[in-house]
């Protein structure tokens, strides 16, 4: 018999509350004055009975439940939709925001053990990460012991012609980088060590993205020729899903070539060079031998190789500062948003019970058990938890690609984002224990001492108090991080206007760009290139609405490199980084300067007259003549630079050649045309840019046309405008900005509501006392007094809280903010005037009902 | 009490030890040892519902309102003063009509194919 009252334990308690009695009495009926085999038969039954039906009625009992909660939560819509609300949006903000920001700041790469994979740059005076040459790579390669694999690669342009010519982004490599990198490609090889040969037949590893769209993802692709413009390339692989390298653009490999000219000057810095480390061996091990290699290297280089020595840094490690710390502003504003949900959530439910603690009261004292009452409570809470997680889960979904601009186009991950698992279900599991804590728990405590205490009148106003005190709290924590993120945001703001103010030294409206990559067999001769360019603009000028047109090797902030070291009688290299004589290095066609609105402060432009076999000239900007020239009288004056000794005939303004927030190197712009046929390839004008009367875009299928008609085998690509590009230089702190002010105001709005929920119970609970007061003569104004007083004091503490944090976390990121202080004084004053506003929004309908209570009814 | 046709189709067709335990509260109010008893000498012993599944039915058809606790007791002498008495309710009653008219439409249907010998 004790066994089977051991059995019921398994039903529902309710269930054997209810039926308890009585399924022991039956049993003990059943087995009266049976033997003790027919007994133990009956227990085993019994036994077997319980596993089949005790599952069957939790199940009941839980559809009840839910269909219950389900009834009571919709005759209260507004508690509801905002419980869910708050949850989905805390759940939906960090998920996405930690989705984004794993991938940038801590997934490994996607490689086989990543962390051993560094990247070798050669490191000069001022220019601490230099793509190494080719010499030096060599050398670096036969000598090293640290690195189990070395190898290089450097970026190509490649025109694939199949119907239209198209250009893609690519990459040569040595054969050693995909085994190095130990990655297999998903359909037939890699480079065989041959094939990076001089002379070696043109072999080609296409990414998963190029054989999906361009070969229909072709099983039988291995083996077809496809024509990279001037030369004939066998496919040889297809690289899996997935696979970066070196960035997220590149589409297809090459072996990289390297001929006896490439050997020719040890100052021909173009490669990216990475290793991966023997076993054991540690990244200071390795900058220790490299450095020893560099300094013996200088030895035997005096020249070349001057204070010369290599940086060795891991590959995860090359996200910049700014990526990783508007991400790291993002995340600790989604762990505030979260924070602020689970608070909200919180004062909701303890509102909530608050309002139905006679209910539950009363419940109780009628006998209604305490477990039915905590189960209907749970699956409440649980109910909420799981709609406000699908929310959450369709709001992170949403907004996880809108973040993807966060991600450097660099990395070779994805941008593509998946949601991150860990983090919903951490999320998840918050709003849900907040729910527990909130929802359930006070109500277990209607059982603790006297059960119905809940029902008269002066205990409930003691509890009332100890919980009023905890809402408030709750409020204040509010308070607190919306202002947190109201002014991060604010300085987060403040800083966008003032990178969006710094002038980039030329005009951005109505200038439409684009590429025409020339190949190189028919355009290897600078005359050829050269009546290209003519013909092009002189086409496009022609059109109406065009004011002017020219060529550069590339437009600023798409070309932020390509510079060039300065030679001048007189000039030292000491290897400080004051010493830095370098500039960046553009061939122009005439019009240039026109065309994107540079002012030409004296001299005169480029010109058509300016060929090879005239003098070399040069235009350059005014930072450069005033550096070497500081009397004002650089035209005229001549030094070395890309080869040949070069005249100034022009001084042009300055342009921020690597972007708004970055120091460009001064300017040097040289005729097209003064360039012998075949060098310097990497500089060959490409860009087209035409100025505009009228909205440029509206111009892009004209200029195709002209170009296509001109030769139709020169593909056309990026085709945008320059205020596109300049825009792309601030998209990510614009996301960013995006984000935080959202999530700033999401926060504010639910600190309104949390004030005006605790005002409005407070005033509820205090309608006698108010009654009183007022016929006792109490003047509105003096109600409405004591109602904000209240108000002001939350609002007050949470703000000053706020604005100290605000204060530390402006600090922790002000390398981010562009010169803004991070106790910027119009951002807190904004800051401060919206809480006052917030606080005035929330009390105002509690404050109003207050002074329109009528004595009279209140008193009865 | 009043209820629509439609409030009784939504509970069609019965789960079978739902049937067996209105049969067994057609004659009057019963408990629930009586009622499994009543139903096993019903079927000869074949149907002999269990503890658990006759009170979840219970729980379930009181929720439903088929049946319901009396405080109306059948006969003093029959009495036992400590179990729980069942009584069909108005709406119990329909729908065990109902699901009886649906069984006899089967299986009349079930005759006309063929599939019931007839009786001799």
């Amino acid at each position: 018999m004790q066994l089977y009252r051991l059995l019921l334990r398994v039903y529902p308690s309710s269930f054997r509350n209810e039926y308890g009695t009585e399924m022991q009495r039956l049993f003990a009926e059943r087995r009266a004055g049976a033997t003790l085999a027919r007994r133990m038969a009956l227990t085993l039954e019994a036994v077997g009975d319980a596993v089949r039906t005790a599952p069957a009625i939790h199940l009941d009992l839980l559809k009840q439940d839910v269909r219950y909660a389900a009834r009571t939560l919709s005759r209260t819509p507004g508690f509801a939709v905002t419980a869910i609300a708050v949850t989905a949006l805390g759940i939906g903000a960090i998920t996405s925001v930690f989705s984004i920001a794993d991938r940038v700041l801590l997934r490994p790469l996607p490689f086989n053990n990543s962390g051993e994979l560094v990247q070798v740059w050669e490191r000069a005076p001022g220019y601490p990460q230099l793509e190494p040459s080719p010499l030096n790579y060599r050398d670096w390669r036969a000598i090293q012991s640290v690195f189990e694999g070395i190898g290089a690669h450097t970026a190509v342009t490649l025109n694939m012609i199949r119907e239209e010519p198209e250009q893609l982004a690519g990459a040569a490599v040595t054969a050693d980088i995909f085994p190095l990198l130990g990655v297999q490609p998903a359909l037939g090889r890699y480079f065989l060590p041959a094939e990076d040969q001089a002379g070696a037949a043109g072999t080609v590893v296409i990414s998963d993205r190029l054989w999906r769209r361009e070969f229909g993802g072709d099983p039988n692709v291995i083996g077809t020729h496809v024509r990279l413009d001037p030369d004939d390339y066998v496919i040889i692989g297809v690289m899996p899903a997935g696979f970066y390298y070196p960035d997220r653009e590149t589409q297809l490999w090459t072996a990289m070539r390297f001929t006896p000219s490439s050997f020719a000057d040890r100052d021909n810095n173009h490669l990216s060079v990475v290793a991966r480390l023997k076993p054991g061996v540690t990244l200071d091990q390795a900058r220790g031998q490299m450095d020893a290699i560099t300094a013996s290297l200088e030895k035997t280089y005096p020249k070349e190789n001057e204070n010369t020595r290599a940086t060795v840094r891991a590959l995860g490690d090359q996200v910049s500062r700014q990526s990783r710390l508007l991400l790291r502003v993002l995340l600790g504003a989604s762990v505030c948003v979260l924070l602020i949900a689970c608070t909200n959530l919180a004062s909701l439910l303890l509102t909530r019970f608050i309002a139905r603690r006679r209910e539950i009261t009363v419940r109780a004292a009628l006998g209604a058990g305490r477990e039915r009452i905590v189960r209907q409570l749970l699956t409440e809470t649980l109910l909420l938890s799981t709609l406000g997680g699908i929310a959450g889960i369709a709001i992170a979904t949403f907004a996880t690609p809108l973040l993807a601009r966060l991600v450097p186009t660099t990395l070779p991950v994805a941008d593509a984002t998946v949601l991150d698992l860990r983090v919903l279900i951490f999320a998840a599991g918050l709003t849900t224990l907040t729910g527990l804590l909130f929802g359930v728990v006070p109500a277990l405590r209607v059982w603790r001492g006297a059960d119905v205490s809940g029902l008269r009148e002066a205990q409930r106003a003691a509890i009332g108090g100890r919980r009023e005190r905890l809402r408030g709290g709750l409020v204040v924590a509010q308070v607190t991080a919306s202002i947190l993120l109201l002014v991060s945001a604010g300085l987060m703001m403040r800083a966008l206007l003032r990178v969006q103010s710094i002038d980039p030294g030329f005009k951005t409206e109505n200038v439409l760009t684009m590429r025409t990559s020339m190949p190189d067999g028919k355009y290897s001769s600078t005359a050829a290139r050269v009546q290209f360019y003519d013909r092009v603009v002189y086409g496009v000028s022609a059109l109406p609405g065009v004011v002017s047109a020219a060529y550069i090797s590339g437009a600023p902030m798409v070309m932020r490199g390509g510079i060039w070291a300065i030679e001048m009688p007189g000039l030292t290299t000491s290897g400080s980084d004051a010493d830095v004589h370098t500039a960046s290095l553009r061939f122009v066609t005439p019009g240039y300067f026109r065309t994107l609105g540079i002012p030409m402060r004296s001299g005169r432009d480029v010109a058509r007259s300016d060929t090879f076999d005239s003098l070399n000239v040069a235009v350059v900007s005014a930072s450069f003549a005033n550096r070497y020239w500081p009397s004002g009288d650089a035209i005229g004056r001549t030094f070395k630079y890309a080869f040949f000794d070069r005249v100034i005939v022009g001084v042009v303004g300055d342009v921020q050649v690597r972007g708004l927030e970055r120091i460009s190197e001064p300017q040097v712009y040289i005729p097209s045309a003064q360039v012998p046929d075949g060098w310097l390839p990497f500089f060959r004008p490409k860009d087209l840019l035409i100025k505009t009367s009228s909205d440029p875009m509206s111009l892009a299928p004209a200029v195709r046309r002209i170009i296509r008609g001109i030769d139709s085998q020169v593909p056309i690509s990026s085709v945008r405008t320059m205020e596109d590009i300049v825009g792309l230089d601030t998209a990510a702190r614009q996301t960013q900005i995006r984000v935080l002010a959202l999530f700033a105001a999401v926060s504010l709005l639910l600190a309104a509501v949390g004030i005006h929920g605790l005002l409005s119970f407070t005033v509820s609970q205090r309608r006698q006392e108010i009654g009183v007061r007022m016929a006792l003569g109490a003047r509105p104004a003096t109600v409405l007094r004591m109602v904000l007083r209240e108000s002001a004091v939350l609002a007050a503490a949470g703000g000053a809280f706020g604005m100290m944090l605000a204060y530390a976390a402006g600090r922790a990121f002000q390398a981010i903010l562009a010169g803004v202080q991070p106790g910027d004084l119009p951002t807190f004053l904004i800051a401060a005037a919206v809480v006052v506003i917030t606080t005035l929004v929330g009390s105002i309908v509690p404050a109003l009902r207050a002074v329109r209570i009528d004595p009279t009814t209140a008193l009865r | 009490m009043t209820f629509s046709q439609d409030e009784v189709d939504a509970l069609l067709p019965l789960p079978p030890a739902t049937f067996h335990i209105l049969i067994a509260l057609a004659d009057g109010d019963r408990h629930g040892y009586a009622v499994i008893q009543d139903i096993a000498a019903r079927t000869g012993g074949e149907v002999r519902l269990s503890a658990g599944t006759l009170y979840r039915s219970i729980q379930r058809m009181q929720e439903q309102g088929l049946i319901a606790e009396t405080r109306h007791r059948p006969a003093p002498n029959e009495d036992d003063e400590r179990r729980r008495y069942y009584a069909l309710t108005a709406f119990g009653n329909a729908v065990a009509h109902a699901e009886a008219r649906r069984l006899t439409q089967l299986v009349k249907m079930a005759k006309a194919s063929g599939f019931v010998p007839e009786r001799a």
